[in-house]
């Protein structure tokens, strides 16, 4: 790391109030994916259900150095990616409930959301299909001279996907403002880091691209947020892409439909002791920033907000089967609002 | 009016590219070779000196990368002008092309359009063998969210690119490799200029000749040969792939009553069975005989020439269909 120019920690300030307001944002994400598996259970959930839980200070940390201009490309495990960049939990409950006042109408559901209010690309769920979307996303802004940058997250598993190295190549080839960001959760399905890559150290990949990177505490959503503005203003000043990658660990199977067998309890039980909620909460009480009925009012604002959301999935309307072929093709004049 | 003018079907190509890049500054041409190279059938020949290394991108060989950027850079509001060197090598990116291109706008419930065009050259003829030779472009006609262009002529060549650069969705161009070096007049008028339409290139009462790209040549000769022995052919050009234009074919098979489809694809799953079926569907009483194809064997497509010739549909083996329907 030591060749890159990097801003160190303490040169980046904190208002007062944004640690807990990145708490909330953390609390936000687990109490809905909690209410995801009752609903899932319930059966008003369908498909494919993947919980970030355990992940959430990756995603909150990194969308807190972003700016609205920015432009986010996401996995099938983006549920925390949209709460946290600031979807309403509304829109995805609803497009988890397949109703038409979801953020895509119901045609998208919990590994295909899209916002284009919020510059976020999707939910791709196939496994490193979204490396180069975000590639071409910063060709735009690089050829329009916009100051955006694209962050792009995949998980560990993308990694051994040929899409990942094309991607990167092409990206630290062009110059272009990408800021990838590697969930390194140690496992791809059933597959644990080491049975899938010769090297398991994965920020030493961005090497072969003449590419910085860095590996961070993903646990920690300091960390993660300060090293995200580093390499976030790296990215944008220098207009060139950075890898960052997260260690962190899903406490969760990986989907609904997974029986977990092949990790041991006590390995679930060590990474928990690290959970990204309750570490935050015992240093805001250190640092004097919160006490305990901080964490309560936050709980109940949470609860209502996620109360709110499964209300309005509820009332939603499903889409008319006669609209079943709609939004294959674009109807021509619709265009306008994208560029031209 | 009916102003015309001379030029291979490769110049129309690059004529094309050209307008599109000095028309708009949100166009730009991306693949392997495009630029010092100037394409590997020399169609961006001249285009780098002329708009730079921004707009004329040399890529590395990373097809899934590449298509995938152009998608992204079209989401990001530009209009990418993607070239794949040869169809057998788009199958690299095919993740890119099915599971993004064609999806993102439904699966987005119509936030995001995909305005991208990929240029492909496609087909046999030349010799080279079983992985560049081969005519899939049926298997992206099959993709709902995409549409696909096949120009068998040099107006076509020089029309047809700027249409689906007007196209909101992704647009994919196929673009026979045989067709290059072909001269032909190409009418300035474009006014009228439909891609999506089919186009009955030669009159006939008989018989009806459908279809496309690479294969239009070899059905016009037929023809030609047909009327020397007093059976009239009609020519239908399908241009468009996706979507069909089915109001075409079943117009033209209700004024001949017979049809032989001719298609460079493998039989099986062909556009050509497609083809048959939409007149099973739209036109069966309208039918003197069952419509028959001509299309590629069904092997790998083989070296030698004789092999390659008879991997191939030819003229005489459309005529002898025809033939055998009267
Ligand atoms: C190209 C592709 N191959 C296989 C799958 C099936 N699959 C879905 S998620 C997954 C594991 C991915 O692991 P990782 O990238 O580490 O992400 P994580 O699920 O751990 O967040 C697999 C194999 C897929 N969706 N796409
Ligand atoms: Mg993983």
């Amino acid at each position: 790391m030591s060749e890159f120019s990097v801003l160190k920690t303490e040169q980046i300030g904190r208002a007062a109030g944004e640690n807990i307001e990145l708490l909330g944002q953390i609390l936000l994400i687990r109490r809905f994916e909690e209410k995801c598996v009752e609903l899932y259970s319930a059966g008003k959930i369908r498909g494919f259900l993947h919980l970030y839980i355990g992940e959430e200070a990756v995603g909150v940390g990194t969308m807190s150095a972003l700016k609205d201009e920015d432009r986010i490309v996401s996995t099938y495990r983006e549920h925390g990616h949209a709460l946290a960049r600031g979807i309403p939990a509304g829109s995805i409950m609803a497009e988890m409930f397949g109703k038409a006042n979801g953020c895509c109408r119901g045609r998208g559901g919990s590994m295909h959301l899209f916002d284009r209010t919020k510059n976020f690309f999707g939910g791709n769920a196939i496994v490193g299909g979204g490396l180069p979307l975000a590639v071409g996303l910063a060709i735009a802004d690089k050829m329009q001279n916009t100051n955006a940058i694209t962050v792009c997250f995949f998980g560990d598993g993308a990694v051994a996907e040929g899409e990942f190295h094309e991607s990167l190549n092409l990206a630290s080839l062009w110059e272009l403002p990408v800021l990838f960001i590697c969930e390194n959760n140690l496992y791809a399905m059933g597959t644990a880091l080491d049975r899938h890559q010769a090297q398991t150290d994965i920020a030493k990949k961005a090497g072969s691209y003449a590419m910085p990177s860095e590996t961070v505490n993903g646990m920690d959503v300091l960390g993660v947020r300060d090293a995200s503005m580093r390499a976030a203003e790296l990215v944008r000043s220098e207009s060139k892409p950075f890898l960052l990658v997260a260690e962190t660990y899903r406490f969760r199977a990986h989907s609904m439909y997974d029986p977990d067998l092949y990790r041991t309890k006590d390995e679930v039980e060590q990474w928990k002791l690290r959970c990204p909620i309750a570490n935050f909460q015992k240093y805001l009480l250190q640092t004097g920033e919160a006490d305990a009925a901080t964490f309560e009012a936050l709980e109940k604002k949470v609860e209502k907000e996620i109360s709110e959301a499964v209300d309005f999935a509820d009332a939603g309307e499903i889409e008319s089967v006669e609209d079943l072929c709609k939004d294959v093709y674009t109807p021509f004049q619709a265009l306008t609002s994208q560029g031209e | 009016m009916t102003e015309k003018t001379r030029t291979t079907y490769r110049d129309a190509v690059r004529s094309a590219l050209r307008e599109a890049l000095s028309g708009d500054d949100r166009v730009f041409l991306m693949g392997e070779d495009v630029g010092r190279y100037g394409g590997a059938y020399a169609c961006s020949h001249g285009l780098l000196a002329e708009f730079g290394e921004k707009r004329i991108r040399d890529t590395p060989l990373s097809e899934s990368a590449f298509v995938g950027a152009g998608i992204g850079a079209a989401l990001g509001g530009m209009r990418p002008i993607v070239e794949i060197m040869t169809v057998n090598f788009s199958l690299l990116a095919l993740d890119q092309i099915v599971n993004n291109a064609a999806t993102l706008r439904h699966m987005s419930g119509g936030q995001f359009s995909v305005p991208i065009v990929v240029r492909v050259a496609t087909g046999g003829g030349r010799q080279l063998g079983a992985q560049h030779s081969h005519s899939l472009e049926n298997w992206y006609a099959h993709i709902p969210g995409i549409k696909v262009l096949t120009p068998g002529t040099v107006t076509d060549a020089r029309w047809m690119l700027g249409e689906a650069l007007k196209d909101p969705d992704p647009v994919f161009i196929f673009e026979h490799a045989l067709l290059y070096p072909v001269e032909d007049d190409i009418e300035e008028d474009r006014t009228a200029f439909d891609p999506w339409k089919a186009k009955v290139r030669r009159s006939g009462r008989d018989v009806s000749l459908i279809t496309y790209g690479g294969s239009l040549h070899k059905c016009l000769n037929a023809a030609a040969e047909l009327s020397a022995d007093g059976i009239e052919a009609e020519v239908v050009d399908l241009r468009s792939l996706r979507p069909l234009d089915t109001g075409s074919i079943l117009g033209s098979v209700s004024r001949t009553h017979r049809a032989v489809v001719v298609d460079e694809g493998w039989r099986t799953g062909s556009i050509a069975a497609e083809v048959m079926a939409q007149i099973m569907e739209g036109a069966f009483d309208e039918l003197d005989v069952p419509v028959r194809r001509v299309c590629s064997e069904e092997v790998p497509m083989p070296y030698a020439k004789h092999l390659e010739d008879a991997a191939l549909p030819q003229p005489e083996k459309i005529v002898a269909a025809v033939k055998e329907m009267f």
